[in-house]
């Protein structure tokens, strides 16, 4: 549709307001002082695709010049327009809709995983539904868990579709897509295939943005629970950079408010033997990655390298591009590193036996769940991580031991692999990978120290961006990939010759892990994605180390145990390989 | 050969005009007629004419539709126009040797009028034709729609040449405007009007569409159409295509139309091999053709977003307008889309004028309508009449009123879109604006005419059975306001209801009509609305469980001669011979056994 930069008049609740054309009702409403109640709809701005598919009919509006209801979310506003949206009709016709998907919901609010997280339950509750006069049939189908991610209930299913725009416009995925007709249409794969049957790559943008509890992460924390109270283990933790500025939010901190001091001491409190930091993994990572990229570069290797710590990106390549499994860097996620050398130095060290040692990795992702189930990661047998806990799972966790989070006190990481730089540490948002792996590819590909160590051109909230960085006599010609398919774009222009990279990072979730599948949830509001990512350079910029080849604990360990970046042991115990794996 | 001058269509027509033998059988082989095999009996007439060398003098035509498709399978003898009813293979031999050798009449197979009772030789004569206009039907019955020069014997592709030659256009979308023509899918939106919004949209592709996917169950006028006279379509398409700004045609149509899909793809070939499709039509710079678009037959691929989505290979799901589809349409270009009966009026609009058009119905509704009558009436079949006609004359008069003398109820137009009109209204002219004034619609062209004897809850839980499977859904008043609907009926029947119900079912119809995202929806309480305006009573009978399920015997009638006992399949009826008899209305399940043997009428239906 043609939209001309023009300014049209509409009346809202007969107050008169000059919108621009191509203004939504719903906007028009908001600048009443109208907040229209949405359900299905969900605008993730510049992030990613708008779920515009007018489906639920909880926004409904009267449009008083025609006496039609229109739903507020997809229609634009038109000059002269007059809305009522507290309108009998209007009230009634969202009331109706939304009676309607809860006669076909299973209402076990009180047991339900999302419950007081629940959209569809805070609808209820905002329109006053108190009795449900449409009685009926149910829904009834098998609830798929069949993945270690994701659990996929489709009797909790109301059609929003949310799952559907994220796996198809945003991800490209195209695992999710509405299924059947009529009364049974419900989101799902094709054939009705269990996931791991089907490509998805669990990156979990389906279960962050679903309304209700049709998708959400499979629970780890019976089996950490278990671990715990089992006196033969040793329970060794660790905590991903993005899980420290988002955790607050489930206990009334702001998003972006930075709890890594009570996220360790209520680690110990549920008690953890041993509370390592993955940025330690993270920074060693970069480290190892620097010198790979380094010797692909000298050795004319396959460029660009692509990094690997995403674990659904990982997925994704290996299913989409089985063609280009030579370009990833070889290296284990940072969850993997710190899992490896928990089992195998950190053991030796404590002496402990590594086969006492459970290692548990809380996350901002439910792909990471998947990932320690990976083959290629594991050791004589032993997985080098045992249980992914999510940041939404581990904040459960700590209500249910019953632990006050706002009165702790600032703990600190255990040593050993517990030590962190500033690179490290903005592995957590998009373009933060590439950034601390410049800094030490940088000088170690000239020799000299970086005088400026912030990449500005690397920042931001595009979802492609690419920049060239001098480095001595070379030009490291670097780009960035958020979100699955921008990541695609790049891909693609890489098979067909037309994109020249030396380096690429990509994340598979918006904005990066801090916008992960496993995260608080963001309920549509990106700004709060916006200030974890904040919190994330906060804690670089105001870190004593900020370069992952400064951290002792880096350099102790290569010292101690592994010999050098890249050596046989690193080689063995950091690094993996991928296989093709080609599915529907 | 290429047509590409007026005075080559000129040489086909004239070479192909008249009857080409002094005898002409018009075997009909719509699709009611084809199911009773008519393809057979084709077969069969040829061979005997063959066999009795009679085809210096006899001409056997594959025809379409003639439309009295109760009484088929049909065959039309011209030039005097003996119509043969009703035959079966062996009949043909009786018509050979009767009609064609002996010249004397087969009586025996001629229509019989249930009111008169009394034999009808010609078609001319049958009150089923008589009230009867033609404009978009014109061709079907009289031409074989698998061979072009028929179509162009009867001025078939003239109105394209003279579009070429003489029409901008504008010109052409505002003869159609200034005709009157309405969207005869059900919609009513003004053609010309529609026209012009494509073509004042500017943009490197543009496309014209027909709606072909005809969804509505017991609705047969599109295929009919398009079975009968393919050329019509394509004709009518190329100039819109010309009207519009599109240079490609699609021809939706689903899957199960297997049988009109083939003359269509005949038609396309022949239309091309002579150069009326395909690049500089008539000599002009206008390219156009055509492709069939086949849709695996959704009910929702009707409504025209979803017939996009549909066509672009995606799921067939409506989705919010604006924009419309001239705006945005087929692979995001300005599209315009008719339904089939909509377009085959253009050519005739074109040859004849505006003017005549319009002179033809009602003020706000010109030309005709193609109703497929059904139901309980005795005449059932296609029915072309002028816009305006009375729900009266179609249903008694072409239609004879309904079998064994029952009183006719009420009559459903739209399909499960649609409503029922009630005798109050049987005088309402059937135009759209009359519709509409009544809280009907005109629909696509289905008319069920009920008796007495039909039960509206059932007949409405029968449609919204229809429209809750045939849902898409996406959105949540059609995807559970409608199942919930359907329970409710399903509820009131089994006699589980109450009477709180009844507000339920008006309160989710009305929020279904108004809140759902497309036509479908929003039109899919339609039966229940209005029979239950229209017939309040038979609802709270299910509703207050004061309705009777159950046979019950007049003991003053019963003579206990023990037969309604004898038969009754589940044994509910108790009585000693000579003595009275009782049913069980708990155990009875209202078969109707009982009632058929009585001799004395005794017992009650429910």
């Amino acid at each position: 549709m043609k939209l001309i930069d023009k300014k049209i008049t509409c009346y809202v609740n007969d107050i008169e307001l000059e919108v621009e054309q191509g203004t939504t009702v719903l906007d028009a409403g908001k600048k009443a002082g109208v907040d229209i109640p949405t359900l299905c709809h969900l605008d993730l701005h510049e992030l990613g695709p708008v779920n515009q598919s007018a489906n639920c009919r909880v926004c409904v509006v009267e449009d008083d010049n025609s006496g039609n209801l229109i739903p507020s979310c997809s229609q634009y506003v038109y000059d002269g327009m007059r809305i009522q949206t507290d309108s009998m009709n209007a009230v009634m016709g969202r009331r109706t809709s939304l009676e309607l998907l809860l006669s076909n919901h299973p209402r076990d609010c009180l047991t339900c995983v999302k419950n007081r997280n629940c959209e569809l339950q805070t609808l209820a509750d905002d329109l006053n539904i108190r009795e449900i006069h449409y009685k009926g049939e149910k829904m009834d189908h098998p609830v798929d868990d069949s993945s270690r991610a994701i659990i996929k209930d489709p009797n909790k299913c109301i059609m929003c579709r949310r799952c559907i725009t994220m796996c198809n416009d945003m991800q490209t995925v195209g695992v999710l897509s509405p299924l059947d007709r009529g009364f049974d249409v419900v989101a799902g794969t094709a054939f009705h295939l269990d996931l791991d049957q089907t490509s998805c790559t669990y990156c979990g943008q389906c279960v962050s943005v679903c309304p209700t509890a049709a998708l959400a992460e499979r629970s780890a924390t019976p089996n950490v629970w278990k671990a715990l109270n089992n006196p033969d283990k040793h329970v060794v933790v660790q905590v991903a950079p993005a899980v420290r500025v988002a955790i607050g939010e489930s206990f009334g901190y702001n998003p972006g408010d930075i709890s890594t001091g009570k996220l360790v001491s209520a680690l110990r409190r549920l008690g953890f033997d041993t509370v390592f930091d993955t940025i330690f993994g993270a920074d060693l990572t970069v480290v190892e990655e620097a010198k790979e990229l380094v010797d692909r570069i000298e050795s004319d290797g396959p460029l660009p390298m692509l990094t690997s710590c995403c674990p659904a990106w990982v997925q994704f390549i290996e299913q989409q591009f089985p063609d280009l499994l030579d370009v990833p860097s070889s290296c284990k996620s940072p969850q993997s590193m710190v899992g490896a050398l928990s089992k195998s130095y950190y053991a030796e060290t404590a002496g402990v036996d590594p086969e006492d040692i459970i290692m548990v990795s809380i996350m901002p992702c439910v792909a990471k769940k998947s990932e320690a189930d990976r083959e290629e990661l594991s050791e004589a047998g032993l997985a080098n991580v045992d249980y992914v806990v999510t940041t939404r799972e581990l904040a459960r966790m700590i209500k249910e031991a019953a632990i006050d989070f706002r009165t702790l006190a600032e703990g600190a990481f255990d040593s050993l692999l517990g030590e962190s730089t500033g690179a490290g540490t903005i592995f957590g948002t998009t373009g933060g990978v590439i950034e601390a792996s410049t800094r030490t590819a940088y000088e170690m590909i000239t020799g000299k120290e970086l005088g400026t160590l912030e990449f500005r051109q690397l920042r931001g909230i595009e979802g492609v961006r690419e920049a060239t960085i001098e480095t001595g006599d070379r030009k490291l010609r670097v780009g960035i990939a958020h979100e699955l398919g921008n990541a695609r774009q790049l891909l693609e222009a890489i098979q067909r010759g037309d994109a020249h990279f030396d380096a690429i990072e990509i994340m598979a979730c918006p904005g990066g892990c801090i916008g992960g599948g496993g995260q608080p949830y963001h309920h549509g509001d990106i700004s709060r994605l916006e200030r974890r990512a904040a919190a994330l350079y906060h804690i670089d910029d105001i870190s004593e180390r900020r370069k992952a080849h400064d951290n002792p604990l880096v350099k102790k360990v290569y010292e101690d145990y592994l010999e050098s970046p890249g050596s046989l042991k690193a080689k063995q115990l950091l690094h993996t390989s991928y296989s093709a794996k080609e599915r529907i | 050969m290429r047509i590409d001058t007026r005075e080559k269509l000129s040489e086909i027509k004239t070479a192909n005009s008249g009857h080409k033998k002094k005898v002409s059988l018009y075997v009909c082989t719509g699709t009611s007629c084809l199911s009773m095999s008519s393809d057979l009996l084709l077969e069969r007439f040829e061979i005997l004419i063959d066999e009795k060398n009679l085809d210096a003098d006899v001409e056997v035509v594959r025809t379409g539709c003639l439309r009295f498709c109760g009484q088929g399978p049909l065959v039309i003898i011209e030039p005097e126009g003996t119509t043969y009813t009703q035959i079966s293979l062996s009949d043909v031999d009786e018509i050979v040797e009767k009609h064609l050798i002996e010249d004397t009449r087969v009586e025996r197979l001629y229509y019989e009028d249930p009111k008169l009772q009394k034999k009808v030789p010609l078609a001319d004569e049958m009150d089923f034709y008589k009230k009867q206009k033609r404009i978009a039907l014109r061709n079907c019955g009289l031409i074989n729609p698998w061979r072009i020069e028929d179509y162009i014997a009867q001025d078939g592709y003239r109105a394209l040449a003279d579009v070429l030659e003489n029409y901008t256009p504008e010109d052409v979308c505002n003869t159609i405007e200034k005709s009157g023509l309405r969207g005869r899918g059900g919609g009513g939106f003004p053609t010309g009007k529609k026209w012009f919004f494509t073509l004042r949209e500017e943009s490197d592709e543009k496309y014209i569409i027909c709606n072909a996917d005809e969804g509505d169950p017991g609705a047969f006028m599109d295929r009919s159409l398009i079975e009968g006279d393919p050329h019509a379509l394509i004709e009518a398409m190329a100039i819109g295509g010309y009207a519009t700004g599109a240079t490609q045609g699609y021809i939706y149509i689903r899957a199960e139309y297997e049988v009109s899909i083939e003359p269509l793809r005949a038609a396309l070939s022949a239309a091309r091999s002579y150069g009326l499709l395909g690049s500089g039509l008539f000599q002009s710079g206008f390219d156009f053709d055509i492709e069939i678009k086949i849709g695996a037959g959704a009910f929702v691929c009707g409504e025209e977003t979803a017939l996009i989505h549909s066509m672009h290979g995606w799921r067939g799901e409506p989705r919010t307008k604006p924009p419309f589809p001239s705006q945005q349409g087929f692979r995001g270009r300005p599209s315009t889309v008719n339904n089939v009966e909509t377009f085959v009026n253009v050519p005739q609009i074109i040859l004849n004028g505006a003017e005549w058009f319009s002179s033809i119905g009602t003020e706000g509704s010109s030309g005709t309508k193609v109703f497929a009558l059904a139901g309980s009436v005795r005449n059932v079949g296609l029915v072309e009449v002028p816009m305006g006609t009375t729900f009266r004359d179609i249903v008694h008069v072409i239609g004879g009123g309904a079998p064994e003398g029952k009183a006719i109820k009420a009559v459903q137009i739209g399909g499960p879109s649609g409503g029922v009109i009630t005798e109050e209204h049987f005088d309402t002219p059937i135009d759209y604006d009359s519709l509409n004034d009544i809280g009907a619609m005109m629909g696509s062209g289905g008319m069920i005419v009920m008796d007495e004897d039909s039960d509206m809850v059932d007949i409405s839980k029968f449609y919204l059975d229809f429209t809750q499977e045939e849902s898409c859904g996406k959105c949540t008043p059609c995807r559970v306001g409608t199942k919930r609907m359907y329970e409710i009926l399903d509820r009131l029947l089994a006699m589980e209801g109450t009477p709180e119900d009844l507000e339920r079912l008006r309160t989710l119809g009305h929020n279904i009509q108004t809140a759902s995202l497309c036509g479908l929806g929003q039109s899919a309480p339609n039966p229940v609305m209005s029979t239950m305006q229209a017939f309040p009573e038979e609802y709270e009978a299910y509703a207050y469980r004061t309705k009777r399920t159950a046979y019950e015997i007049d003991l003053s009638l019963c003579i206990g001669c023990t037969k309604c006992k004898r038969v009754c399949p589940v044994d509910c009826i108790e009585g000693e011979l000579r003595g009275a008899h009782v049913i069980d209305p708990e155990s009875c399940i209202a078969c109707g056994a009982c009632h058929e043997v009585c001799p004395k009428d005794a017992i009650i239906e429910p």
